[in-house]
């Protein structure tokens, strides 16, 4: 961990210079200054914090910059925080972001249109379902084809996506409660997100990055004993979320970290584009689920999570109650679920042929190719095109928004009419909502700032694209 | 065209110009540089946006178009003037704005008690090199969680003059938005408080969104065989 620190510049910096030369030769294994045009720049690692205060003290004022990040525990993957304090309130606090960013939609534009849920599933990596999900309805909305999806295959996307948002929220206790010092939440919730990952790893074969929902509906079917095995999973997990109550919601030591921390009320979630629990954590119940319903939400049985206290206490209140009614949702899925097919009946979009690992752990299914090659010449073709080239998508844009776990997830997705996106852009929730880092912050303690940006619940990989 | 609003590509009616043409495509199969071994070579396409609807627009569109209209006349702006063209495509609600009158458009959204458009949901740059004259596009999308709608403005600027005006005092949140777009395709948003890059480093030349930048990447060697770049590879758009 390497932290910098910027003293503010000062008159009396050139003075101070040689007072401290002597007494920093001797620290120079640990902490390390320089004079820049800013100031003074302190280097520290590890544990040396003690030198740094006390020659911190001995200037004019107590005002310095500290650089948080990029490479911190405590910040949530490759964020930087940039925080000018003043003793131990934080005046000003910005973010700095793209040390994850990778263009993934400039990579899109030259890759079909299948092979665009491949990169999205990789963006926000912590709720890969939600981003393939939008990005088909995106396309099938372009496509025209949104109501020809199989029910079947609507059923297991929002399986699949409840499933998700469960993870993601677990996700969010490991990290935050780390953050915090509980490591007993952080193994807590990396155990059970496990089960899920589990799960996952059975239907769609990874346990991220999955590529299992195509424009048209899902890679493949179910495997057999998924149902038997996502059942298990959610009563052992049912029977487990007690543990999140008693150990973190009314611990007095948690609650005095989180209430009142992290404050954003109702005008400021709307101005600053803040949606999710931080939007439902003033008492709004806005979700996508109930207000725009997509893949068949309007016929789930389940409640919108709000509370009053727009605090980071209350986001994880609302994050606790939503992953039981993610479970409520699940199970009527599982009831749900009907035999069917998962993929469109139009063949200029569904790839013909269902993949089957063969026995050198590759390969497509054997029968398949075996009808194509001995027996239809025009088969072959099709599928060598639809596989190569890809399908054409009409030309105009569309816009699709799911709820993920982190607030409305929205993409843009225009086409000229070619086998390739023209252009994609992901309106993602965590890029938005840590724009109100700074208003949670400023004002408040540094030990507060980390609590409001785990309560933000940022993936660098959304933010950065 | 009839009161349903459009839900497919099947049931759009062919329209006649003004059409929005932002490319051309040739031949019979989208491929380029392979020779013309079909003879179909010559043929020649043009690329054309979904073109402006007529009312009505079917739906809550009617409504909505005309609350605007009357709040753009109410302020002294000629709605005729400010709303370029409306598009209606695909079950969306698409309005064209003439940028000098973005910022009054949008506020005119946000507060108008009828309209009350109090969520942006970001700006979404888009280069269109063929689109002559206009070949930015910024595509703001607006929610109204008290009227449960969902509209789009699109605003475009030349390559020449690359300024829109920055709604950022309106919608606090496009800030990072605006810098992002700024940052990728060059558009200038005036106005913005801090119109920096925010993915890429600050010294970076160029901007990389832009159709007129390359993807780069290198071949992939495998086993002997070379696979060209994924940009190098053949495009059947």
């Amino acid at each position: 961990m390497s932290t910098q620190h910027h003293e503010k510049a000062g008159a009396g910096a050139g003075d101070r210079a040689d007072d401290l030369a002597g007494e920093e030769a001797r620290e120079a294994h640990r902490a390390q200054s320089r004079e820049t045009t800013e100031g003074r720049v302190f280097t520290v690692t590890g544990g040396d914090w003690g030198e740094v205060v006390e020659a911190v003290g001995r200037a004019d004022d107590e005002r310095i910059v500290v650089n948080m990040g990029p490479q911190h525990p405590s910040t949530h993957g490759v964020l930087r925080l940039i925080l000018e304090i003043d003793g131990e309130t934080v005046k000003e606090a910005r973010c700095g972001i793209g040390y994850l960013h990778t263009g993934i939609e400039k990579s899109m534009e030259f890759r079909n249109w299948v092979q665009g849920t491949t990169f999205v599933t990789r963006m926000d990596y912590v709720i890969p379902m939600f981003n393939e999900t939008a990005y088909c309805l995106a396309v099938e909305k372009l496509l025209g084809i949104t109501d020809d999806v199989p029910e079947r295959a609507s059923v297991i996307r929002v399986m699949m996506m409840e499933l998700n948002r469960i993870t993601s929220h677990l996700v969010f206790l490991a990290t935050g409660g780390m953050e915090i010092g509980s490591t007993t939440l952080a193994i807590f919730g990396f155990r059970d997100r496990e089960l899920i990952l589990d799960v996952f790893e059975l239907i769609t074969g990874l346990r991220m990055n999955h590529a299992y929902i195509r424009p048209g509906g899902l890679a493949q079917d179910l495997p057999p004993g998924a149902v038997d095995q996502v059942r298990e999973a959610v009563n052992l997990l049912r029977s487990r979320l007690h543990e999140y109550d008693k150990l973190a919601a009314g611990n007095p030591v948690f609650k005095a970290r989180l209430c009142d921390v992290g404050h954003l009320d109702l005008a400021g979630c709307l101005a600053l584009g803040a949606t999710g629990p931080i939007l439902r954590a003033t008492g709004l119940p806005h979700d996508l689920r109930k207000t725009d319903p997509y893949c068949g939400y309007e016929d789930y049985d389940f409640e919108v999570m709000t509370t009053d206290t727009a605090d980071s206490y209350g986001r994880f209140l609302i994050r606790l109650k939503e992953m039981r009614e993610s479970l409520r949702i699940v199970e009527q899925c599982l009831d749900r679920l009907r035999p069917g097919p998962v993929m469109v009946a139009d063949k200029k979009i569904a790839w013909p042929a269902q993949l089957a690992v063969g026995p050198d752990g590759m390969g497509n299914s054997l029968d398949h190719i075996r009808t194509i090659m001995g027996t239809s010449m025009e088969a072959l073709i099709h599928h060598f095109k639809l596989v190569t080239e890809g399908f054409r998508v009409p030309v105009g844009q569309a816009y699709a928004a799911v709820e993920s776990p982190k607030g409305e997830l929205g993409v843009h997705v225009v086409s000229d009419g070619g086998t390739r996106p023209y252009r994609v852009h992901f309106r993602d929730p965590s890029f938005t909502n840590l724009q109100s880092m700074a208003a949670m912050c400023e004002g408040g303690q540094v030990a507060d700032v980390i609590v409001a940006v785990a309560g933000i619940d940022p993936v660098m990989g959304g933010v950065d694209r | 065209m009839n009161e349903q609003v459009p839900e497919t590509r099947r049931e759009r009616p062919v329209r006649e110009i003004p059409v929005e043409v932002v490319g051309r495509r040739q031949g019979m199969f989208g491929t380029t540089g392979s020779g013309d071994t079909s003879g179909f070579g010559g043929l020649a396409a043009p690329i054309v946006l979904p073109g402006p609807s007529e009312r009505p627009y079917g739906g809550w569109f009617d409504e909505l178009a005309d609350e605007l209209e009357g709040a753009l006349e109410e302020q002294g702006l000629d709605p005729a003037e400010v709303i370029e063209r409306t598009v209606v495509d695909r079950g969306e609600l698409t309005f064209h704005i003439d940028r000098a009158h973005l910022l009054r458009t949008v506020r005119i959204l946000r507060d108008d008690p009828a309209l009350r458009f109090e969520l942006c949901l970001g700006v979404s740059g888009v280069h269109y090199p063929g689109d002559r004259g206009r070949e930015l596009h910024a595509v703001y999308h607006l929610r109204s969680i008290t009227h449960g709608r969902l509209i789009r403005l699109e605003v475009t600027a030349p390559d020449a003059d690359p300024h829109v005006p920055s709604v950022v005092s309106v919608y606090p949140t496009n800030d990072w938005h605006e810098r992002e777009v700024y940052d990728f395709f060059g558009l200038v948003f005036d106005g913005h408080p801090a119109l920096t890059r925010i993915m890429m480093p600050d010294d970076w030349l160029g901007h990389p969104q832009r159709k007129d930048y390359p993807l780069g990447g290198i071949p992939v060697e495998y086993k002997g065989a070379r696979i060209p770049a994924p940009d190098q590879r053949r495009s059947y758009s």
